[in-house]
């Protein structure tokens, strides 16, 4: 509760170890504040919150745990290597150990042109990145990243997003909250939608669809028979000049599709599911006035 | 641990603030004037065959009065550099990275408390020194138990800033620098109405001194520590900011001691239960 207006409600959230979770809603549905809960920032006025099995204002469990704040901030007059250190020295590192892990993540993020140079000369992306290192300068189990990839370009995208995933690869659980879905679509194992403080909805990004799927081919020699031979498979098809678009009940259907329409004698140039988009679920789920 | 370093981190930021160096410059820019004026009023004195006893207690009444300016810039600088070290960093997100990382929350408090602590006692140190000095090598005088008066001086500002920094983990930074001074400014004026009560043997005004200082000891420990450094002829003197008709007690500097304990652990208690 802030005051008399209620700040998440009844949310229940299970994170699997090793995978990316995206954690998704409109603004105001309680995603930051069920961060800074998870991470003891702010304490629930009732329930309870568990991180890696421990209660979340545990302060040891802390030494597991990573978190990049959104818009990240710190002294500006400390350089990048002093920022990393302290950093590292308030996670109980030695200083021995600390002497290698600052260069590499200055490395790993790209930064080591920049290791002396003080934060207030950082440009928005800069600090994003040197934002993230801090968060893995203790190789935590849990990474909790807010809005990593705001203010970054392509390039610095697409680092951030391998470094997650490398992340991810060591046996690290990241929890990723952002705004920006196609990152979340390429980037999460799955994801959980809230809204009002409810988890309304969970996605499984990396297993195929059970779901109805629609089919996009480009093909030549396509004969009003062959087409109407596809009703075996599909609910629906609409033939427009060589595009066809059929939508079945599953994407398990596909091969026999495809071999059907080559034993036809159909040039098949294109084949490919299209599913529903991040952002077509989001908006289907939350309607379109969901806040984003 | 972790206090540790926190407070070195803080004790960097603090030396970091122009606010600080500000206090400085005009530190020096007063000790300069202090010891010119003192520096004049020698060969005045030299000049008017003044008698040894006469001068020298005129001298050190003039080092009260430097004494007295110097505690006014370390109150005024103490509340200037801390009243944002919690509020600020709260408000701009600054310490969620710290308050995420595996050190407790009093540990992070304790840790900026004694940053700026050791800032504070630098420039108490360097203020009250440079006074000490000039009327040392200048006029030849020095205070009575100096020491005890400028370890009093520190704990006036410790005093401040502990307050500062209790207030600071409820309120913004504005808010907080307007209860700070309006306190401090009520204990000031507390201490004068006290001190015309005294000359004025009207005890109602004692008494209103007496509450003001319950309420805010830092000007009682001012009158304190003034007391200790002067000299016999500067306490019989009856009115002014450095005369003492009615010094504080040792049970008011103990209050004192008490009091910041206590802002201390309120301090703490708020920023633990409070939401970052």
């Amino acid at each position: 509760m802030f005051g008399t207006k209620v700040a998440v409600s009844n949310l229940s959230l299970t994170v699997r170890r090793g995978e990316i979770f995206g954690f998704l809603g409109p603004n105001g549905a309680g995603k930051s504040t069920s961060i800074k809960m998870l991470l003891g920032l702010v304490k629930p006025s009732s329930g309870q919150a568990f991180v890696l099995g421990v209660p979340s204002d545990d302060v040891e469990v802390r030494r597991k745990i990573g978190f990049l704040p959104e818009d990240f901030r710190f002294y500006t007059w400390l350089t990048a290597s002093e920022l990393l250190r302290l950093h590292g020295r308030l996670c109980g590192m030695a200083a021995a150990h600390l002497r290698e892990r600052v260069p590499a993540l200055l490395d790993l993020m790209g930064l080591t042109p920049h290791r002396d140079k003080r934060l207030r000369d950082f440009s928005k992306g800069m600090l994003q990145r040197i934002g993230l290192a801090q968060a893995l300068i203790h190789e935590p189990e849990l990474i909790f990243l807010d809005e990593p990839t705001s203010g970054l370009d392509p390039m610095g995208r697409r680092l951030v997003r391998n470094v997650i995933r490398s992340q991810r690869d060591r046996g690290a659980t990241v929890f990723l909250n952002s705004h920006i879905l196609s990152e979340i679509e390429i980037t999460c194992d799955r994801v959980v939608f809230i809204k009002e403080g409810e988890v309304v909805a969970s996605h499984d990004l990396r297993a195929f669809p059970d779901e109805e799927v629609c089919l996009f081919a480009r093909a030549r020699n396509l004969s009003a028979e062959t087409v109407a031979g596809l009703s075996h498979w599909s609910t629906s098809a609409r033939l427009d000049g060589e595009r066809l678009t059929l939508a079945t009940h599953s994407i398990s259907v596909f091969p026999d599709i495809l071999r059907y329409l080559v034993a036809s004698g159909s040039d098949v140039f294109e084949f490919r599911p299209e599913r529903l988009s991040l952002e077509d679920l989001f908006l289907k789920i939350m309607g379109e006035d969901g806040g984003l | 641990m972790g206090t540790w370093i926190m407070a070195g981190v803080t004790f960097r930021e603090a030396a970091r603030k122009k606010i600080l160096w500000t206090a400085f410059l005009a530190g020096s820019a007063f000790l300069a004037l202090f010891g010119t004026g003192m520096h004049f009023q020698i060969k005045e004195f030299t000049r008017h065959s003044v008698p040894p006893f006469v001068r020298y207690q005129l001298e050190a009444a003039m080092l009260q009065v430097g004494y007295y300016a110097v505690d006014l810039l370390a109150v005024v600088m103490t509340i200037l550099t801390s009243v944002d070290a919690l509020s600020g960093e709260i408000a701009s997100g600054t310490i969620q990275a710290i308050a995420t990382k595996p050190i407790s929350r009093w540990q992070v408090l304790m840790g900026k408390w004694m940053g700026f602590a050791g800032m504070v006692a630098a420039y108490v140190a360097a203020m009250v020194g440079g006074v000490t000095a000039a009327g040392y090598f200048i006029g030849g005088v020095l205070p009575h138990h100096s020491l005890r008066g400028a370890s009093l001086v520190f704990l006036e500002c410790l005093l401040v800033m502990t307050v500062t920094f209790a207030c600071g983990t409820r309120f913004s930074t504005l808010t907080n620098g307007v209860i700070v001074l309006g306190l401090h400014g009520l204990a000031f004026m507390g201490g004068w109405i006290e001190q015309i009560g005294a000359v004025t043997d009207t005890p109602r005004l004692v008494t209103v001194g007496v509450v003001s200082s319950l309420i805010m000891p830092s000007e009682s420990v001012w009158r304190r520590a003034s007391f200790e450094m002067q000299s016999s002829f500067t306490r019989s003197l009856q009115f002014g900011p450095i005369s003492n008709v009615s010094a504080p007690s040792a049970v008011m500097v103990a209050y004192a001691v008490v009091y910041l304990l206590v802002a201390l652990i309120v301090a703490i208690y708020h920023f633990h239960q409070r939401d970052l």
